[in-house]
């Protein structure tokens, strides 16, 4: 029988992948937006899963929040990416030094 | 049974996510983010949260993965530059992702998640409605957050709009309030005609 560990140690991983890309893919803009919306997915799945192991549907309304706000922010994220392409001509994380930061 | 097909799609989860970060274009990359979200939609059903599996394939297939696609054709970005620190951070990537797993191994896999004290729970009959019981959860309890999530939709919108929007220079329209604010005098020229003057 599949344990509750078991869905929180694949979350784990998930995450852990998506980190992983963000490290090594740290100059494409984005592929970081993909790696981010990954870990939002990760950390969904152990609200689902505590969900369900616990009997409450708290975790599951939290989970269509987080859903909403990773929605709205891919589509937010998304434009300001066509801008600086537009602007730019390059989605490089090394060319956007205009802040000096 | 259920056992065997959750293996099977955290197998393909995760061989998903792992092309996603690994893949050299980015197309590639969106549709093996497809493939994770609609596993991940099926493995979210063995959970019996079935509203928020199709929701997921709904709205993160149905929309913002075509969003993402489709603003991967828009621009034609060269990858090469893009990918030539891949090596160079790899090796970070890797130390940084195996203390996380190392540290999460020693969370997770110990007694405390295990089966004796989160027992799984009995199944719903097939007169219960998920969407029915999250539609109730949220119309009254969660009622606020629920028209805060609404506002956040639409200043998410109006934010992606005016951020892409061009005005285009060459564009032949009305403008209706310069129309509304012009006088006689800008349209009518009296002229001085006296027939003495027409010799």
């Amino acid at each position: 029988m599949i344990e509750l560990s078991d869905f929180l140690i694949l979350g784990a991983m998930l995450f852990t992948l998506s980190m992983a890309g963000i490290f090594i893919n740290r100059k494409n803009v984005l592929i970081l937006l993909m790696a981010i919306e990954l870990m939002l997915l990760s950390v969904n799945m152990n609200f689902v899963a505590f969900s369900h192991y616990l009997g409450d549907t708290a975790g599951q309304v939290f989970v269509f929040f987080i859903l909403t706000v990773a929605a709205a922010e891919a589509a937010i994220g998304l434009a300001i990416l066509v801008l600086l392409f537009r602007n730019r001509r390059t989605i490089n994380v090394d060319d956007l030094d205009e802040l000096r930061g | 049974m259920t056992s065997v097909l959750f293996y099977l799609f955290s197998a393909i989860l995760l061989f998903a996510a792992f092309r996603v970060i690994s893949a050299k274009s980015a197309v590639h990359a969106a549709i093996f983010l497809i493939l994770a979200f609609v596993t991940t939609s099926a493995i979210w059903l063995l959970l019996e949260a079935e509203f928020l599996a199709i929701t997921l394939v709904l709205v993160y297939v149905g929309a913002v993965m075509v969003l993402f696609l489709f603003v991967v054709m828009m621009l034609d970005m060269n990858m090469e530059p893009l990918r030539e620190g891949f090596t160079r951070y790899l090796p970070a990537g890797i130390l940084v992702a195996a203390t996380i797993v190392f540290e999460m191994g020693i969370v997770l896999g110990g007694r405390y998640f295990s089966s004796e004290n989160f027992p799984a729970p009995v199944p719903h009959g097939s007169d219960y409605s998920n969407t029915k019981e999250l539609g109730e959860q949220l119309y009254t309890t969660h009622l606020f957050s629920f028209e805060v999530a609404a506002a956040i939709l639409l200043i998410a919108i109006v934010a992606a709009i005016g951020l892409t929007f061009r005005r285009r220079v060459e564009s032949k329209k009305q403008d209706i309030p310069h129309q509304h604010r012009v006088d006689r005098n800008d349209r009518v020229r009296m002229l001085d005609i006296r027939e003495e003057s027409v010799s």
